[in-house]
């Protein structure tokens, strides 16, 4: 069958040559807020991609911080350590591309000056890279304010520091790049591919897409935004199918099931939020536990339960019984298995990724889905790899509240009280197709 | 969580407020706090679209919010901007096909259109010149008369997004219209199309100009003459879009045919759409051949679905498309198939790299996957019609519908806009949705589109649309188009029912 012997990803990757994205833009202008945050993305949707942090770099050459002296323009010593750096940076990003067979390296740095920029076009062309700038020019003080606030002052270099003259000495290393900023320009740098985020998204300037993932990459940049709010990930309650163990199908809530939905009601309405949105997918247990909300709600047949095809249905018991061996290939590789006539979760993430793009687009939201969708929710917002995705912990009658901080995501479990079975199956040891019915049985959680 | 105001849907009960009041609904959870079980409201599943409604006294709520698209509850006005020959018209057009595609229910209200329906004789580019009093007075009432008909589609007869198809290349006149949309609660969002390339202009006159109505008449030298000076009436007294002047409005300005944008404050989820589509289209000459897979397995036994491999026939054909590939002389072919073997031993029979899409698999027939037609009248008798009903809302159980697969076709779509010469060997109900796509085609229209087995389209843009090219490979294939017989009730006799199922082994 094709499927074992060729597997495709569910959509062509379209990536041929590496890209290297290029942050410019002076401090605390969220450069490495979009590199981490693109990073993640593009890892989730399956583009191996990289951030390469020259502050980071510098740390390690310098062992110390002192100060922002350190950054004036006419420091010679320190420019020289800053120039090593870029070009390790440089190199590790080779190695990435080439060796490592990624994809896509983020080089989060100012990049101020039209030299930099042209030292790192010069390293693209020598390479076979394409080069895409990401610049963020923003002249609110209260952003940067916030800005430093969030990520500086707690930053390594500032390790013990006063918070007043940490934020003091922040402003003046603001101000050595200052000096020597040149923006990208409109006519000089016609010829370059790049966006400019100007105010935190209020407005972009996008010159020379010039291929899939650049298009891709400009989209997801002019839909994230860094409003506060808090998104809600919790299953349906528990199912007629979940008591007795089976995947799949669309069963209703059982009793304590319904006890959930009154529950998250109660809960949620205890959040106090304005304006929440609701979304649930088509299948009957998500729906009845939002009705139970009293509020309005939307749809997503994206949201609905990972297709098991032909073990729709089924107890583990009976996988392992009909399929022995499709039972043991899952178990192998759970992200990229697929069920016969079903999906993989390698399909699911496909599949969610406008329900992703919204999500980042709006702000409170309480998603009501299910098992193998929440975890591929949930690997997006806490940036788990492909292999730990399809074990992440979702149990039922659970509620999880994220919310983003700094540069990533709190989390906050809260289980509802409301009893419900064990749904989640660990990897087994044995996972051998000639495996004994036992240890491919051992993990299966209890049910009727 | 917040109040919903009265006239807004609500599903289930009352939403609280404060302290719940006695003369709840009758439902039994008027009170949930206080009661420790809850009783899940009663839902029935809607039997076309299979989607789960909750009913109030056994009768289906009316008005699920089911996410095709974010329908946002204001309108979306549309505005173009831009002086004559900078592609207004093929955006408006362009882009009104799109969202009409993905379910957005879109028209566009082209002015000149307007101006010709009131002149009936354009005599020259007189008419347009900035100190004509009476034809300033024309084209004033026009524009009022298009944006009549705006405030009628959009709030009477259903309309989602308008185009506003004009050069509204002064600010005043841009502040009417911002005016306009005020009164009604539309949300207005202005797409400019900036160009100076004489070469792209010129092209653009010889593409749509020369064959206007308006130059009927004339002959090329007069026409592009006469044109040109239309264009200088405008050019004094227009005032682009402004990242100072007009910051506070959205918009995206769109300057050398795409190589750059500039985007202000994107609103909401279609608006974030429709710049993302505006930036992935272009106008570079191209052909995009569709066809289905060679004739397979299941076809000649009259079976839907599945995931059989090619006939004698279907091999024979994927040959045959190899030479006819071969004589077409395209640069950078590129070659998609499905994740289904048939698509894919028809594009090995081509030799060349190709990429697997799993959204280009066949419609899913859930329960009704491998039946032939005449087993799904005899098991599933009620779906079977209710299909004949509605086939582009119908959803098979455990399956899709044509509606899904519109959405799933999306992002191919979206591709299909950014590549130049592609080949697409997919399947009938997914070639049936791209073709609607191209063709601009209703959704009453597309599943009834014919899309046979060894037939390639070839699809080539020129002026606003797209022309088809049908080319027959002349290999034999089975018939499976089926027509939507007469009679589509749901108690109609299997003879009716079948009587359009097209022949098999």
């Amino acid at each position: 069958m094709l499927r074992f012997q060729r597997p495709h990803a569910s959509v062509p990757q379209f990536t041929n040559s590496p890209t290297v994205i290029v942050m410019v833009g002076l401090p605390a202008r969220g450069k490495t807020y979009i590199s981490k945050k693109l990073t993640r993305y593009l890892n989730w949707i399956g583009v191996t991609t990289k951030v390469f942090n020259v502050g980071q770099y510098r740390r390690e050459a310098t062992q110390s911080y002192n100060s922002y002296e350190f950054f004036k323009p006419d420091n010679l010593e320190a420019m020289k350590i800053r120039n090593a750096c870029v070009n390790t940076a440089l190199k590790d990003v080779c190695d990435y591309l080439n060796r490592d067979r990624g994809q896509v390296a983020v080089l989060d740095a100012t990049n101020t000056t039209p030299d930099r920029r042209e030292v790192i076009l010069n390293f693209g062309k020598e390479n076979g890279y394409k080069v895409f700038f990401v610049e963020s020019i923003c002249d609110d003080p209260e952003i940067i304010a916030e800005n430093i606030k969030q990520v500086k002052l707690t930053s390594p270099d500032y390790v013990g520091c006063d918070k007043e003259e940490a934020l003091a000495d922040f402003l003046k290393r603001i101000e050595c790049y200052q000096m020597t900023y040149v923006p990208l320009d409109d006519n000089k740098d016609r010829r370059l591919s790049y966006i400019k985020i100007f105010n935190v998204g209020s407005r972009y300037l996008v010159n020379r897409v010039q291929d899939h993932i650049q298009s891709r990459i400009v989209y997801y940049l002019m839909n994230i935004h860094v409003t506060p709010r808090s998104i809600y990930l919790s299953r349906h309650g528990e199912s007629e199918l979940n008591l007795v163990g089976r995947i799949g199908g669309d069963s209703g809530l059982s009793q304590r099931g319904a006890k959930f939905a009154s529950a998250l009601g109660t809960y949620m309405r205890g959040q106090c939020i304005s304006d929440l949105k609701v979304w649930t997918s088509h299948m009957k247990r998500t729906i009845q536990t939002a009705e139970a909300l009293g509020v309005q709600y939307e749809q997503w047949k994206a949201l609905n339960e990972i297709d098991a095809g032909v073990c729709e249905e089924m107890t583990y018991e009976e996988i392992q019984e009909h399929y022995p061996e499709e039972f043991a290939l899952r178990d192998q590789d759970k992200y990229r298995y697929r069920y016969p006539k079903g999906e993989s979760y390698e399909d699911l993430v496909q599949r969610l990724e406008p329900v992703i793009m919204e999500l980042e687009r709006q702000e409170n939201v309480l998603v009501i889905c299910h098992q193998a969708v929440m975890r591929c929710l949930l690997a997006y917002f806490l940036d788990k790899s492909a292999i730990e995705l399809p074990y992440l912990k979702c149990p039922l009658h659970t509620v999880l509240k994220l919310t983003p901080v700094a540069y990533g995501c709190k989390v906050e479990s809260v289980f509802l009280n409301i009893e419900a079975v064990n749904t989640h199956r660990d990897r087994p040891e044995n996972v051998d197709v000639d495996r004994d019915p036992e240890e491919a049985l051992e993990t299966v959680p209890e049910h009727i | 969580m917040k109040h919903r105001s009265p006239s807004e849907q609500h599903h289930g009960k009352q939403p609280r407020v404060g302290v719940p009041t006695a003369a709840a609904s009758a439902s039994p959870q008027s009170d949930m706090e206080d009661k420790p079980t809850f009783t899940p409201r009663e839902l029935t599943q809607n039997p076309l679209k299979k989607i789960w409604m909750p009913n109030k006294h056994g009768l289906p709520e009316k008005h699920i919010s089911h996410r095709m698209v974010c329908m946002t509850n204001c309108p979306t006005l549309i505005v173009t901007v831009g002086l004559p020959a900078r592609g207004k018209t093929y955006i408006s057009k362009k882009l009104t096909r799109y969202l009409n595609w993905i379910g957005v229910p879109t028209r566009e209200f082209n002015v000149g259109q307007y101006r010709r329906e009131f002149l009936k004789i354009y005599k020259s580019f007189e008419f347009f010149r900035p100190d004509n009093e009476e034809g300033l007075k024309i084209r004033r009432q026009c524009a009022s008369a298009a944006l009549n008909d705006v405030r009628q589609y959009l709030t009477e007869e259903g309309g989602q997004v308008a185009v506003f198809d004009a050069t509204n290349t002064t600010r005043e006149r841009r502040d009417t219209i911002l005016e306009f949309a005020e009164q009604n609660g539309f949300k207005a969002f202005f797409v400019e199309s900036v160009c100076e390339d004489p070469e792209v202009i010129q092209e653009n006159i010889v593409q749509v100009k020369l064959g206007s109505p308006d130059y009927t008449n004339c002959n090329t030298e007069e026409a592009v003459e006469d044109f040109m000076k239309r264009i200088k009436c405008y050019e004094n007294s227009y005032e682009t879009l402004d990242e100072v002047l007009d910051r506070d409005l959205s918009f995206i300005k769109i300057m050398d045919v795409g190589q750059r944008y500039l985007v202000n404050r994107v609103l909401d989820h279609i608006q974030s759409r429709i710049v993302y589509y505006l930036m992935n289209i272009h106008i570079t000459p191209r052909s995009i051949y569709l066809c289905r897979h060679g004739e397979s397995e299941l076809n000649v036994k009259g079976r839907i679905g599945g995931d059989s491999g090619l006939t004698p026939r279907g091999k024979e054909f994927a040959k045959k498309l190899n030479q006819f590939i071969q004589t077409q002389n395209i640069s950078e072919l590129k070659v998609w198939t499905s994740q289904m073997k048939r698509t894919i031993q028809t594009a090995e029979a081509l030799n060349v790299p190709y990429e697997q899409w799993k959204v280009l698999n066949e419609i899913d027939a859930g329960v009704c996957e491998e039946m032939m037609y005449e087993e799904i009248q005899g098991n599933y008798p009620l779906e079977f019609a209710l299909r004949d009903q509605d086939k582009y809302r119908y959803r098979y159980p455990k399956g899709e519908s044509y509606e899904d697969l519109v959405q799933r076709l999306e992002p191919v779509i979206m591709e299909l806009e950014r590549q130049e010469n592609v080949l697409v060997i997919c399947h009938q109900a997914v070639m049936r949705c791209l073709l609607a796509y191209f063709l601009d085609k209703t959704a009453e229209e597309l599943p009834y589109l014919k899309c046979p087995l060894h037939t390639v389209l070839k699809l080539t843009p020129v002026a606003y649309g797209c022309k088809v090219e049908s080319i027959s490979l002349n290999v034999e294939a089975v018939n499976t188009h089926r027509e939507k017989p007469e009679n589509v009730d749901i108690h109609r006799t299997t003879e009716d029912a079948l009587q359009t199922v097209p022949a098999h082994f």
